[in-house]
Parts: C-alpha cells; structure tokens; sequence
C-alpha cells in the first residue's frame, strides 16, 4: 500500500478558513456560549438509519463528536455458528444491503477455499458482472443522496431512477430485486436467462448517460462545490490509521484497491480498468472517487459480457456440504470498502466462527476525529460523503 | 370535536371527515434496515411515487405524523426510542410494519438482539409480509389503511380511544408488557 504525500489544499482558503475559525471562536467568547450537546439520531434522516451521533457544540461548531452503535446489531457472527454454510448466504447478503450480491462473495470463496473446490469460469464471471451491478447500483443511490444531504431533491429521484434500472437485471438475473442469494458453494444457482446480455448493455448506456447528468447537475454546482470542497478533509495516514478503505481511501490518494492489489479473486485479473483516486480528501473528492468508480464499473461489466466464457456454471459438489476442518480469509474489495471473514470449520455442516470484517465499521470510526472543529450544517455532508450502511457497521 | 368525544357524529360528517384524513396521511418514515431502501424507493423513486396516493412523506418530527412505517429490524437497544417516538405522535395514529423483521423478527427469529416483532411494543394496524417486500407491496398497505380509514365508525369503542389518545393496550399473553422507565424491583423468588 502506498501512501501519497498530505493532500494539498491551496493556501489561500486554509488560511481564510482560519481566521473565520479564530474570528467564530472570538465570537463564541464574547457572547459567552457555552458548550451544548446535541444527539443526533437515532432516528435521524442524516444518518441513514440509526447511527447515534452525540455532538459537544460550541456555538456552530463542533468540539467533539461521539458515535453510538449497536442500534442495528443484529448478532450476525453468533447466528453463524448455528446455520448451515448454505443457509448463511442467505443470512450474510443483509450486512450491506445496498450491495447484496457482493457480500455473498467473500463467504463462499472462504467455503470454496476450505473445500478445495473451484467455481467454473462462466460462474465467476458472471459473479463478477453481479458484483459490479451491486457496486452500480450502491453508487448512483449515493450520486443523488449525496445531493440530497446538501439539500437538492432532484438528484435522489434521479439516483433511485437509475438503480431501479439496474435491480430490474439483477431481478432478471437471480429473482429478487435486493437480497439475491444467488450464491451457491461451488458456482451459481442458475445460468443467466435469454437475452439479459444485451438488455444489459442497453442499461449500462442509460448508467453512463446519467453519470454525465450528474457530473453536470451536481459536480458543476456551485453550492454543491461550496459545501463539499475542503471539507471533512481525511489526510492518507491518518486514513490509513483508523481503516479507512474502499473509495473513501482512494479519495484520500491513496492507491489501493483489493480488486487490482490483492490476492486474485473472481475474474478481475483478466480485466483492465482504472483505479481511481483524487489528492484532495476532502467530501468533494469521495463524490468525485465514486461518480469516476461508476463509470469504471460500466466499463468493467461491458469488459465481462464480451469475455463471457461457455461452460456449466455449477462445479461437482456433494448434497450435503460439509467443509474440512481448517481457516480461511478471504477479503475483497466491496462497495464500501474492504470486506472480509474469516472462517474457522470443525468439519460440520456449519462453521464454528465466523468473524466479519465490514467495511462501514472502520469507516466510521474516524468521525471522531474527522468531525472535530467541523461546522454543524457539515457534519451532515460528511456524514453523507462517508457513505456507511448501519448494518455494515453494527452487524 | 365535541360531537366525537361523544362518540355521536352525523354519518355524512363521519364520511368527509374520513375521506379527507385518508388522503392526506403524513408519514412518518421509520427506516431501519434494508427495508427501509424499499421505503425510499416507494417514496422517491419514479417508478412507484408513493405521493400519488395522497401520502406525505416529509414530516419533520412525528409530531406531524398520522403514519409511522416501521421498516426494518427492530433491535433491542432501538425498541425503547420507536416506543417513545410513537408516544409522540397526535392521536389518531397509524401504524405499518413492513418486512418479516419488523413482523416477527424474520431472519432473526433466534437472534440475541432482535425484538421479535415490533407489535410487541407498539398496536399495528398493517403487516406487509416480505423480505424486503416490493414497494408495490408498500402501495397496497396503504391502499388497505385508507380503505380502513374510510370504514372507520366514530361510536366504536377502540376508535373512540383511538381519538382521544388513551394508551392502546397490547394484550399479547405471549409477551410480557414493555415497561419504561426505571424497572421494577424483583420479588423475591422462593428458593424450592
Ligand atoms: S425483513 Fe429482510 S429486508 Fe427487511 S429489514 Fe429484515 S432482513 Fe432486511
């Protein structure tokens, strides 16, 4: 992994964002405000969920910022021990619900590793193009939240517009719009129905041509532009320090992504794309990180549906699976980060443990630090550029 | 409403006075998990526009609501806020539970954290089966409350509590009733 140099932000606005800072704090002592605690949350629409923020106030700003979890713990690693390794995928594809398909991913290759079974190349790319749509489908969601959270109505209609473009094929493809559990240990349920490939290549243009109406709706707004850029600004290091990944890492400079840089998984190897990153590291840089991700996902699901391979989409496994004894990682890069589980068997049907590594976990646990000195109308924005699901976080 | 408490309204009255509540229904969006996503794609999305059947989904604090659409898993540590949120909303109020977890704990049913079901903490009116269930689903929910509300007598008993805001009691011989506040000392237990 490596880390670029503190993102450069040009002098000029830090050190007029300085002296309004000195100029506040001035402010704050002569109208003697004194610290007030506002609790964001549970139930808050800028949290997406449940997520609980206790915020220390000093005037507008914030002096410290506590998050509360656990308001969607779900207990996901105990109810593991007592599934079946086929009933978990159904459990496991509710952790980030808005990528489904990709959380599926990581358990069954643990699975697959520990049996000694390969998926047949057909299996695995198109559990790659299902990946990807997840990743589609979980981004242009948070294209037009993201306008949303800065207070435009019109790019969320838009973002559901367009993933409910992509649900229709990921339904067309496994039959359920959210949860897939498309999965099987050892490839897939089914084969792709009649005439998906090219009504996919239809919607991946309507994908591009609505990145290009965002980039014009809300990357050239002038108030978006005002309310994101130098702010909430995530250094490489520090990034790297709290477990910061995914996109929120990559728009911090640092290049690395678990599809290009780690150990080879699905068919990601066979394909060329781009990863991006931006120096800034600021709210701006995450939008701009995930509208330019979007595209690359488009170019990669196009990439695929060309280098479709023939074959049976299911290996030779047995009825009853029951996987050897032994330990597996297995982490992949999801759309919000990197994911990973670590599985122990002890030859049963079921695992004996099972511990998930979840990407909004990690990406959270920087708000404290992140959120200190920040303005109160930003702490919404950031929260927002961050991008967590709850039950990524609580599990 | 003097005519109400009494329980005796003019059946012309009851009819206009249903028929103008059922179609302007403020609802409060309880979005907790992945059903919630559903929720914001039966609100927002073009495809299914939810405010075509006259529900507003914007209220700023269930102050405002007349609706709370409990989507998700209700956790422990989360019951006792819905609790509390509910408590806040004005009289008559409605609610709808959507997908198996806010049913009856769905894939959770044998989970340590999750209430199993979040009619055990506040009455419900309507249950949309489904893990997540289709927005299409949602829709018909709330087709179904309005067509409830439009039914809806003034003299009958439960609606007559409905209107004046008396606590609802949930009489499930299954659970035990949610307590809130500091608990209850224990008895002592004879030791056998
Ligand atoms: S019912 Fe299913 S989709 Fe809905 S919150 Fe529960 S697990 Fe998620």
């Amino acid at each position: 992994m490596s880390t670029t140099e503190m993102p450069s932000a040009p002098d000029f606005e830090l050190e007029r964002s300085a002296m309004r800072h000195l100029a506040d704090a001035q402010m704050n002592v002569e109208l003697d405000t004194g610290d007030m605690i506002l609790n964001l949350g549970p139930q808050h629409p800028a949290t997406h969920g449940t997520l609980r923020l206790v915020v220390r106030l000093d005037g507008e700003r914030v002096i410290a910022a506590d998050p509360v979890i656990g308001y969607m713990h779900r207990g996901y690693e105990k109810l593991t021990e007592f599934r079946t390794y086929p009933q978990i995928t159904t459990l496991i594809n509710r952790i980030d619900w808005l990528s489904s398909f990709a959380n599926e991913v990581p358990f069954v290759h643990a699975a697959e590793q520990l049996m000694g079974i390969e998926a047949p190349a057909r299996a695995q790319y198109i559990r790659t193009i299902l990946t990807e749509l997840s990743r589609i489908a979980t981004f242009v969601l948070f294209l037009g939240e993201m306008g949303l959270q800065v207070g435009a109505l019109t790019p969320a209609f838009y973002g559901f517009r367009d993933r409910e473009h992509v649900l229709n094929l990921i339904e067309g493809a496994t039959g359920g719009r959210f949860h897939p559990n498309f999965n099987r240990i050892g490839g897939l349920k089914d084969d792709l129905p009649w005439g998906w490939v090219s009504e996919t290549r239809q919607v991946m243009q309507l994908v591009l041509d609505s990145c290009d109406q965002f980039e014009d709706l809300v990357v050239g707004n002038e108030i978006f532009l005002s309310r994101t850029r130098g702010i909430g600004i995530i250094p490489g290091d520090i990034g790297t320090a709290y477990g910061v990944s995914g996109s929120n890492l990559r728009a911090s400079g640092v290049d690395w992504d678990l599809r290009r840089d780690g150990v080879p998984y699905l068919a990601y190897p066979d394909l060329d794309f781009k990863v991006w990153t931006h120096s800034a590291g600021d709210s701006f840089a995450r939008y701009w990180v995930r509208l330019q991700e979007t595209r690359e996902s488009v170019r990669m699901v196009l990439q695929l549906l060309d280098g479709l391979p023939a074959g049976p989409v299911m290996a030779k496994v047995p009825r009853i699976i029951k996987v050897p004894e032994g330990e597996a990682w297995v982490e992949t890069e999801n759309p919000l980060g990197q994911m990973g589980y670590y599985v122990v068997s002890k030859g049963a049907t079921g695992p004996f443990r099972v511990k998930i590594r979840s990407a909004s976990f990690s990406n959270v646990s920087i708000l404290p630090w992140l959120l200190r000195g920040v303005y109160v109308p930003d702490v919404v924005t950031i929260l927002a550029s961050l991008y967590f699901i709850l039950g990524d976080i609580d599990r | 409403m003097g005519l109400i408490d009494k329980g005796r309204a003019p059946k012309p009255l009851t009819w206009l006075l249903n028929y103008s509540r059922k179609y302007s229904l403020w609802m409060f969006q309880w979005g907790l998990a992945c059903c919630a996503i559903e929720m914001g794609a039966a609100l927002a999305s073009p495809r299914y526009d939810m405010m075509r059947l006259g529900v507003i989904p914007f209220p700023a604090s269930p102050r405002q609501a007349d609706l709370v659409v409990i989507s998700g898993t209700v956790t422990d540590k989360m019951a006792p806020a819905i609790r509390r949120l509910y408590e806040q909303m004005p009289d008559p109020k409605y609610v709808i539970s959507m997908g198996s977890c806010a049913n009856c704990g769905g894939p959770y049913w044998d989970s340590y954290s999750v209430t199993k079901g979040v009619d055990q903490i506040i009455p419900v009116d309507i249950y949309v089966p489904g893990c997540p269930p289709r927005p299409e689903a949602l829709l018909q929910a709330i087709v179904m409350l309005q067509a409830q509300i439009q039914n809806e007598g003034i003299g009958n008993d439960q609606l007559q509590k409905r209107w004046r805001g008396e606590p609802v009691v949930i009489d499930d011989p299954h659970t035990a009733p949610v307590v809130l506040g500091p608990k209850p000392e224990p008895t002592a237990v004879p030791v056998v």
